[in-house]
């Protein structure tokens, strides 16, 4: 998994890997974890650019990032979100809580 | 109506995390001499991913066991059984349940059984507990006509 620091803003963006399964989430779970606590980011932003496979693992991931930013007062939000990853996380309920955001991050990522 | 069997295979290997992706792939591809869409093989590769990272998981939490698939093709289906001899399931109900988990610490969502449900035609689970799990799904594979 790739981490981007975007200093200025506190905006964290972690670009997850291609497989998303049990597997490789704890991993990346530690990673992030590592990381947020490090740099204690007002935004968590998880790119799914590069996700080709995602099971209900990707759920678990995503809710307990959640729950680790909003404990300290950041938002975290969904980038590039296929329609197949989309189908598993409405599957869950998840997206009433955490938002896809869709503008184009291009301008910030010049870092 | 007797379906009639046009292949049929059966794999085994150690309930280890990174065999994850090798059983899905493997199954993906067998299920593949149906002429699946890239939407079905998707909905079967995760289903299958759901079923063994359960077995790895609860049927062998602090050991290392055996996972079993065997995959039956019929003329427009794919039959996926998964079945493991570990700790069995003691309230199949609640397991389905949509956000039940016993794996809160691992992070686990409780979501494995409803992606199975939505993403195959049929699932059965079949526990008994000590002896082990055995989850059967099957997938109807639509014809595209051209």
């Amino acid at each position: 998994m790739n981490v981007k620091h975007f200093i200025e803003d506190k905006i964290l963006l972690f670009e997850m890997t291609e497989e998303l399964d049990h597997h490789n989430t704890e991993k990346i779970r530690d990673r992030a974890d590592y990381e947020i606590q490090r740099f204690m980011p007002k935004r968590v932003i998880m790119d799914f650019f590069r996700v080709k496979f995602m099971d209900s693992a990707g759920i678990g991931l995503v809710i307990g990032r959640y729950k680790q930013v909003s404990a300290m007062g950041g938002r975290l939000e969904l980038l590039n979100v296929s329609d197949k990853i989309k189908k598993i996380f409405e599957m869950a309920g998840i997206l009433k809580i955490i938002p896809i955001i869709d503008v184009s991050l291009e301008s910030q990522r010049k870092e | 109506m007797i379906k009639s069997k046009k292949n049929e295979m059966k794999m085994e290997f150690d309930s280890k995390s990174n065999n994850e992706a090798f059983a899905r792939i493997s199954v993906a591809a067998f299920a593949s001499q149906l002429d699946p869409t890239i939407e079905e093989i998707a909905d079967i590769k995760t289903s299958v991913s759901e079923a063994v990272t359960n077995s790895i998981i609860h049927a062998y939490p602090n050991r290392t066991g055996l996972v079993k698939i065997r995959a039956i093709l019929y003329e427009d289906e794919v039959e996926i059984e998964v079945s493991d001899n570990g700790e069995g399931i003691e309230n199949i109900d609640e397991a389905k349940e949509p956000l039940f988990t016993t794996k809160c610490n691992l992070e686990r969502s409780g979501m494995g059984f409803t992606i199975m449900e939505n993403f195959m035609d049929n699932l059965k689970v079949e526990s008994i507990v000590g002896l082990g799990t055995k989850v059967t799904m099957t997938k109807k594979i639509k014809k595209v006509h051209n």
